[in-house]
């Protein structure tokens, strides 16, 4: 790879320990990648933010210890806990230290402490055609595809060190050629009351990731009046089952206005269909709960935004949630100062659903909380909640999920793509 | 990644995630889906087509090192970046080396588990010992 004068002298030392390895580290994935050179990216975002092996919470001490700091604006994902709310969501006096210990390293580092897995919804915002370097999946496809910024998908560590840098290997989704669609999925018999039901959308990207695989897929068909938080619920369910970085969706990606511009002018090497057949058949390999008990709700998997506050609150205000069961909603720190500013949270608190920020519903401590079943909004949480936490699923749109919190047993099913 | 490891041949036509299919304290696979299950990947080639899932990945890679339990070279059909991360880092953190050689399918189908092997992937061969 060339370096830059400057770039030598960090990787001879002579800007501090912590700016030689993360280089070092970087200026290897290029080689190996057969990047030519590094390129800045105008901001980062870290995945390796969540305490889980000792490894991760020593290298990111290790770095501020040797003096680490980002070198452009960096955004951090979640932890595994709320970090302000921790009695609350009853987490271990050991592993709080550890998450704590994680926390001091980044704030030492200047990262700032957005704890949040939707960081494209407020915070550090990227725009169109902007070179970044984000960790965390279902961030990475939204920056790619819904942005239209450019991102590779950033592994845990690599992450750190590009924000030390502020710079990364110019290849892959950096570079326009890769960004190309090579296959083709299109919507067929889906009609336009079926998107009226927000759960479609996460069904349909789960779709596309487990189509599309590594590769880059465009999708036709979807309506272009969707609300941003139906492509954030897509966006998270296509990175949970495909190793999905992006994907274009024809009149919403911002270098996809056309089938032609997504394509580069070129056929598609393989085209797939989606039917409510295969959207029905999606929905029950996400749903593993037999009967209909469930004994917690998780909403908030990506962070819930304020408008989705907005929706959940007219749908429980002045009723209980059931004592059979427990309602989590997740968010970051800004979003929850808001609503307790106006008051959402005080009516969703009365109805007890339980607010946190920071955390991740996919790393609740186990060893105080003893779920069986969870019912969800989310389609990664489903795909995810057994492997992680031992949870069986069950998936539905808010509104089933509020229904279903408030009688106490599963509720919904009805929707259109389950009729004959 | 360069360097050069000897070590047994444990192989998979299966993907691997490291993220939710290894655990991180002992090296064995713990997917009950995997072909390789209840295998431990500590000290051995592993042979596998590609990484898969999560971009945490990387960091249980990290871990297996701290604890010893690292595979000693990996050999795939293609690497992506998330799994590279994990040997990057850690030969610059741990001053571990665990070399990644990439093979044509022939050549990687060549590979057999139990087999004593040595990786050079700073020459990009791999001897067949037995």
């Amino acid at each position: 790879m060339r370096l830059t004068d400057e770039e030598k002298r960090i990787l001879d030392g002579q800007q501090g320990g912590a700016a030689q390895m993360a280089l070092a580290v970087l200026v290897d994935l290029g080689e190996l990648f057969g990047a030519e050179e590094l390129i800045k990216v105008a901001q980062v975002h870290i995945d390796a933010t969540l305490y889980m092996v000792d490894a991760g919470l020593e290298f990111a001490e290790r770095m501020a210890a040797l003096g680490g700091e980002v070198g452009v604006p960096t955004s951090l994902n979640p932890s595994a806990i709320d970090l302000r709310q921790w009695e609350a969501y009853r987490v271990p006096p050991e592993i709080l230290t550890k998450h704590k210990r994680l926390e001091a390293a980044y704030l030492k580092m200047r990262a700032m402490p957005t704890w949040t897995c939707a960081p494209y919804q407020n915070g550090i915002i990227p725009r169109f055609g902007q070179q970044i370097a984000w960790g965390e999946s279902n961030a990475i496809a939204f920056a790619n595809s819904i942005i239209g910024a450019r991102t590779n998908r950033y592994a845990d560590l690599m992450d750190i060190c590009a924000a030390i840098i502020g710079k990364v290997p110019k290849f892959g989704l950096h570079l326009a050629e890769n960004r190309k669609a090579t296959i083709l999925i299109r919507l067929k018999g889906i009609s336009a009351q079926m998107f009226a039901n927000g759960a479609i959308y996460p069904l349909l990207g789960y779709l596309l990731g487990e189509m599309a695989g590594d590769q880059v897929a465009a999708i036709t068909g979807i309506p272009p009046d969707a609300k941003i938080d139906s492509l954030k619920g897509f966006c998270a369910a296509a990175a949970s089952s495909g190793a999905v970085g992006l994907f274009h969706m024809v009149g919403i990606t911002p270098e996809a206005q056309t089938l032609e511009m997504c394509l580069h002018q070129s056929k598609p090497q393989s085209v797939f269909d989606i039917t409510p057949k295969l959207i029905k058949k999606a929905e029950d390999r996400l749903w593993t709960v037999k009967g209909d008990a469930v004994d917690l709700i998780v909403s908030g998997c990506p962070h819930y935004s304020p408008a989705e506050f907005i929706q959940l609150v007219k749908r429980i205000k002045g009723k209980k949630v059931h004592s059979a069961l427990v309602f989590w909603a997740f968010t970051n720190r800004s979003v929850y100062a808001w609503i307790k500013n106006n008051g959402i949270l005080k009516d969703l608190t009365d109805a007890g659903v339980m607010v946190f920020t920071d955390g991740c519903p996919l790393q609740y401590p186990k060893e105080t909380w003893h779920f069986k079943a969870a019912m969800t909004d989310s389609a990664k949480f489903a795909n995810y909640c057994f492997s992680q936490r031992g949870l069986d699923a069950a998936y539905g749109s808010l509104e089933d999920c509020v229904e279903t919190a408030v009688r106490g047993k599963i509720c919904g099913r009805e929707s259109l793509w389950r009729k004959k | 990644m360069p360097g050069v490891a000897k070590g047994e041949v444990l192989t998979t036509s299966q993907p691997i995630s490291f993220w939710g299919e290894v655990d991180p304290a002992s090296g064995h696979i713990n997917d009950p889906r995997h072909e390789l299950f209840n295998r431990s990947v500590a000290g051995k080639v592993l042979v596998f087509p590609f990484g898969k899932g999560s971009s945490t990945g990387s960091l249980i890679i990290l871990e297996l090192a701290r604890v010893g339990k690292a595979p000693a070279a990996i050999v795939n059909v293609r690497t992506e970046p998330i799994l590279a991360t994990g040997p990057i880092v850690c030969k610059h953190f741990y001053a571990r080396e665990i070399p990644i050689i990439t093979l044509d399918e022939t050549s990687f189908r060549m590979l057999r588990t139990g087999q004593q092997v040595t990786v050079n992937a700073t020459e990009r061969v791999v001897i067949i010992h037995s």
